[in-house]
């Protein structure tokens, strides 16, 4: 079992950091622009304008 | 139907919950009050004791008439009613300590109160940054997400009294923070001053605050979560660790309001510019996005330019900020890496948060014309404009170099105030003159003339505050690194002070302007709220009309 020294713990968060964080954008891309997706961001985009009547939550 | 008629008859199990919270919390209130041997914590004590013993009143009153059965099928929007004068009260007491501290600034022999210790600049100035940013922002954010995340997802806030409980918890914090600063009770943590008893009330109140939102999340009628709620949900969530992870302390006793941080030298620089640049990230930034992304929208009546780039904002904005603290502390004992890790991620700021304005600026595609119209619409574009103009000088200010020359400076202070006045301030006024009408059912706002009077005397001022900020921060940052041919510095600290006396005048007087600009918004939603509901043909003042969007 390797040491937790400060060298590893700072060289995990530069380099293990770096690709971490590259993955999970890659992933939030291929969700946003997912074809299938289309559809309903297209609907949610409009969501704010859909409240013909602010009384009623149904 | 059945079960509600059973309901009629008992009393409902929230206010029960709360009725019961009341009393032991003054019961408890009491108890601290009168062992305490500390004056400060006592005063504390005596509000507390103040205020849960009202709510208890308050409980038992509204159980026995039978007020609290909310009706299941309508909205619950009295609480932000309530939010919604709240924000205007806090804005303008915020804003007026923010004008005295600023004349204490330009003339000190004037404004200096010296047998008045707690009017002293030290004990204003928490104040006014407090009560600008969590009593004024706090409160607009409590209320516009009780109303967007109703509306975006077709169902009434959970939890039934729990949202007035967050509304009046919320409010004694800032009243208990506000008087601390005032009487000397301090962390001495820039945004974190509030000292151990007054942080764990707010703990509580945040954990209810995140239940109820995402109780009302659960109810949604819609699989997918709008974005607003992804925003208004981080903001929560992020706030709550921060608050938290930098308020470890240990009280010096457990009858005494002073404490000591759980970390010591750089790690408590580190944790609280951690804390820090991420109450302007998620509390300044996150939260008024979600503002931007219903309320832009439905002025507009247009839906959002790219909702796949909504989506891309979010994630970056919420990965990338959470890094940027450390450029806070560029020249200390933090290590240089960390340092330069803070810039870094800094810089890549710019892509989100620019990918946010334009998203926010090209919503308005196809009503441009809205700009020329509508006074309200013009204050949430100019909003963003600012958004985007202050999201560029700040990575710019997180450079080791630049900041080498801001830092300290009055050059900080203007790059807060274009993001704070121009960003929060104009995009929560947006919401708020939207909101006032629709809440209060009314066809229009009072007046759209006195809208253009607040827009243009609130942007000339802040152009004001941020120009004179901009020379004067530059100018002693200059003096301050300037040396003599035999290497001594070249000016005494107190020559840089009174070299930016006249920029000090005008940031008075920018601070002035808009100030009075709330003040008029106040009055203009005074008068629209007392406006009569039905049509517009009644109205006293027949100044154009605005038609609201339905």
């Amino acid at each position: 079992m390797s040491a937790l020294t400060y060298e590893t713990v700072a060289r995990a968060a530069q380099q293990g950091g770096s690709v971490y964080f590259a993955v999970l954008f890659l992933g939030c891309l291929v969700y946003a622009l997912w074809p299938r997706n289309r559809e309903a961001f297209n609907r949610l985009a409009r969501v704010p304008l859909e409240q013909e009547d602010d009384d009623v939550p149904a | 139907m059945q079960q509600s008629l059973v309901k009629e008859d008992g009393a409902p199990l929230d206010a029960v919950i709360l009725l019961v919270f009341s009393c032991l919390g003054a019961f408890g209130a009491l108890l601290a009050t009168a062992y305490s041997a500390d004056p400060l914590f006592r005063f504390h004590g005596y509000v507390f004791l103040f205020a849960f013993t009202l709510a208890a009143g308050v409980m038992t009153v509204g159980m026995s008439s039978g007020k609290f059965r909310g009706d299941p099928k309508s909205y619950q929007d009295s609480v932000i009613r309530a939010g919604v004068i709240a924000t205007m009260f806090w804005g303008v007491v915020g804003m007026l300590v923010g004008v005295v501290i600023a004349c204490q600034l330009s003339w000190p022999r004037i404004f200096y109160f010296p047998d008045y210790g707690f009017l002293n600049f030290g004990r204003l100035r928490p104040l006014h940054t407090s009560g600008v940013i969590f009593a004024f922002g706090g409160n607009a954010l409590i209320a516009t997400s009780f109303y967007v995340v109703q509306r975006t997802c077709r169902a009434r806030l959970a939890g039934g009294l729990a949202s007035w409980f967050v509304f009046w918890g919320y409010n004694l914090f800032i009243v208990l923070a506000a008087t601390g600063y005032l009487l000397g009770v301090t962390q001495g943590q820039e945004y974190a001053e509030p000292e151990w008893v007054t942080d764990l009330w707010l703990t509580i109140v945040w954990v209810v605050y995140l239940l109820v939102f995402l109780g009302t999340l659960w109810r949604r009628k819609e699989p997918h979560i709008y974005v607003a709620n992804w925003f208004y949900l981080a903001f929560i969530v992020t706030i709550a660790l921060l608050h938290i992870v930098n308020n470890l302390a240990m009280p010096v006793g457990w009858l005494n309001h002073r404490s000591y941080s759980a970390f010591g030298g750089v790690q408590n620089a580190l944790t609280q510019w951690w804390y820090g640049h991420n109450a302007v990230g998620f509390f300044l930034t996150a939260g008024f996005l979600a503002i931007m992304y219903y309320f832009v929208p439905k002025r507009a009546e247009r839906p959002i330019y790219s909702y796949r780039l909504s989506i891309v904002h979010f994630w970056a904005l919420i990965f990338i900020y959470i890094w940027a603290g450390p450029h806070h502390l560029h020249y200390t004992a933090l290590p240089m890496w960390t340092q330069t890790l803070g810039a870094t991620f800094s810089i890549m700021l710019w892509m989100p948060s620019w990918g946010g304005m334009i998203n926010g600026l090209m919503t308005l595609s196809g009503a441009w014309d809205k700009l020329r119209t509508d006074p309200v619409m013009r204050m949430l574009v100019v909003s963003i404009a600012f958004y985007g103009m202050s999201t560029f000088e700040g990575p710019m200010m997180s450079i080791r170099e630049v900041n080498a020359l801001s830092h300290y400076t009055d050059w900080t202070i203007g790059h807060v105030h274009s993001g704070a006045l121009g960003w929060v301030g104009f995009i929560t006024f947006g919401a708020v003159y939207c909101m006032v009408p629709w809440l209060w059912k009314k066809d229009r706002l009072w007046s759209d003339r006195l809208v253009e009077w607040h827009f243009w005397i609130a942007t000339t001022g802040i152009l004001l505050y941020i120009t004179a900020m901009w020379v004067s921060g530059i100018m002693e940052g200059l003096m301050w690194r300037e040396y003599t041919p035999q290497g001594f510095l070249a000016n005494s600290f107190v020559e840089t002070v009174s070299a930016k006396h006249v920029e000090n005048i005008v940031r008075a007087i920018g601070g002035l302007m808009y100030l009075s600009g709330a003040l008029i918004m106040s009055y203009n939603l005074w008068r629209t709220i007392r406006m009569p509901s039905s049509s517009t043909q009644d109205s006293a003042a027949a100044l154009p009309a605005l038609a609201v969007a339905s």
